[in-house]
């Protein structure tokens, strides 16, 4: 690398991983296009900082992490809102920050949401795979999740820190109270009887602690379905609502597999998948559907 | 499918092979509107990352699709030692001895029709629904890389090691998926594929 720092991580946190916009184009191989959960507050992120919205940064999850660089650099922190602290003393929180070589930059615990977005000024300078710099855990693409220990590169600095008072966001912030998921029918509503597509309208789900970063998943009613048998595998998307055999539905997200044999009721647009990255266990969701 | 993606029924492999090779030299030569992903299945072709999905579903309409693939380049070779633990219960199922199984594999002309469940993990066809076994009742917890495997009518070989239901009949020493080689998919939709038995 080009020797423009390094960042040590001092606590991983539940999991922190690099992460970029993903893998473009390979998706015909099997390969997940993974990349930010919450791609809006990865790029305000960048933005804050500098950065190009491609840059790496690290993808927190709930509680945050430590990390330390060895020399001066600016950060930004975004995403679930979080108290902010260097060497002990409070920071604040999405704004460009300048934290001193060798000083401890504190991501704490999430006061709301699930994932949080650390840029540092030339971005996470990981040697990419495949055109990303991107941890996809499905597949196990990219760097491994973060440990204690780990020393990561920082690239060069592409250009002045804006060191804006304020900057608009696309970042919706976390959901509070419900997920509303705005759903596109199909292309398999038809697998489903009219019964369950209600069901689905109007039932209420909660999301499950077993989600991650191949899908949100949701327990409430399952959805009945109309056409017994097995669907032939079919390319998947992201947002795709898959529909396993146990009947509660999947909300795939950016490390969902390429292509899968469970049929989908619907598909939630791009635009509302940020606010399903940070929705956080036990949290209610409602789908709307939308016409097709 | 969704606001920015298009899956295209075609109703069998063949013909998604044929329409997934038509749609990528159509892209190749600048004539296809701008997608992200071009994904082949089963019986279907996903194109993801449309900006106008309408506008592309009537430009597809208004052009012909070959029903068949063109044959494609010579077909990789994949030496197999057929030791699989599922051989017997395979040769089993198809009412022939090991050695006839071996036999049908491996003059048998395989085609990826698509891939999935990990990278570089190719759903191959070309034996005939016939022969056709089921998974394994209970998936194995980890199956080593090269190993050859049958579901249904395909045959598939893992890259890496992973869980896996699929019936193994041999082992390959080819590396399937190496991420610093170009390309990192030794298989992919379209490549033609022969196994040959070694020992």
């Amino acid at each position: 690398m080009t020797g423009a720092g390094v960042l040590e991580i001092l606590r991983p946190g539940a999991l922190t991983t690099v992460q970029d916009l993903g893998r473009v184009g390979l998706a015909h191989l099997g390969v997940p296009r993974s990349g930010a959960l919450d791609s809006p507050a990865h790029r305000l992120a960048n933005r804050l900082v500098g950065n190009a919205p491609g840059a790496a940064t690290l993808e927190t999850t709930l509680t945050g992490c430590a990390v330390c660089p060895d020399r001066a650099v600016v950060a930004a922190v975004t995403g679930a809102p979080c108290p902010v602290r260097i060497d002990g003393r409070p920071a604040p929180w999405g704004a460009a920050v300048r934290v001193p070589g060798g000083a401890v930059l504190e991501v704490g615990a999430a006061r709301a949401g699930v994932r949080g977005y650390l840029a540092v000024a030339g971005g996470v300078g990981v040697e990419p795979v495949l055109g990303s710099r991107s941890t996809d855990l499905l597949s196990g693409l990219g760097p491994a999740p973060l440990s204690a220990g780990a020393r990561l590169p920082v690239g060069p600095a592409s250009g002045p820190v804006p060191w804006a008072d304020a900057v608009a966001s696309a970042a919706p912030g976390p959901p509070s109270g419900e997920l509303v998921l705005p759903l596109v029918p199909g292309p398999r509503d038809d697998w489903f009887t009219p019964g369950a597509l209600r069901a689905l309208a109007r039932g209420i789900y909660r999301v499950s602690a077993e989600s991650n970063r191949v899908g949100l998943r949701t327990e409430g009613p399952a959805l009945e379905r109309a056409v017994r048998g097995e669907l032939p595998s079919e390319g998947m998307v992201a947002g795709a609502v898959q529909v396993p055999p146990g009947g509660e539905p999947i909300v795939f997200l950016a490390d969902h597999p390429t292509t899968g044999g469970y049929p989908v009721v619907g598909v939630v647009p791009r635009e509302a998948l940020a606010a399903a990255a940070q929705a956080v266990p036990g949290l209610r969701v409602r789908f709307v559907p939308l016409r097709r | 499918m969704g606001r920015r993606a298009l899956l295209l029924e075609v109703g069998g492999t063949g013909r998604a092979q044929a329409l997934h090779a038509e749609l990528v030299r159509l892209r190749e030569a600048g004539e296809l509107p701008e997608v992200e992903e071009i994904v082949p299945a089963a019986a279907t072709v996903l194109l993801d990352g449309v900006e106008e999905p309408g506008a592309l579903a009537r430009w597809l309409q208004g052009r012909e699709f070959p029903g068949a693939a063109p044959a494609g380049t010579a077909a990789v070779v994949l030496p197999v030692r057929y030791d699989g633990p599922d051989l017997a219960g395979v040769a089993a199922l198809w009412g022939v001895d090991e050695e006839e199984a071996v036999a049908i594999h491996t003059r048998t002309e395989f085609r990826v029709a698509f891939c999935g469940f990990a990278p570089g993990f190719g759903y191959l066809t070309g034996l005939p629904g016939e022969l056709g076994v089921p998974r394994r009742a209970v998936p194995r917890t980890s199956v080593p890389p090269g190993s050859v495997g049958l579901a249904g009518a395909y045959t598939g070989v893992y890259p890496r090691t992973s869980p896996g239901g699929w019936q193994l009949i041999g082992r390959t020493d080819a590396v399937l998926w190496d991420v610093c080689r170009e390309p990192a998919a030794l298989l992919a939709p379209g490549t033609r594929v022969r196994f040959e038995a070694v020992t």
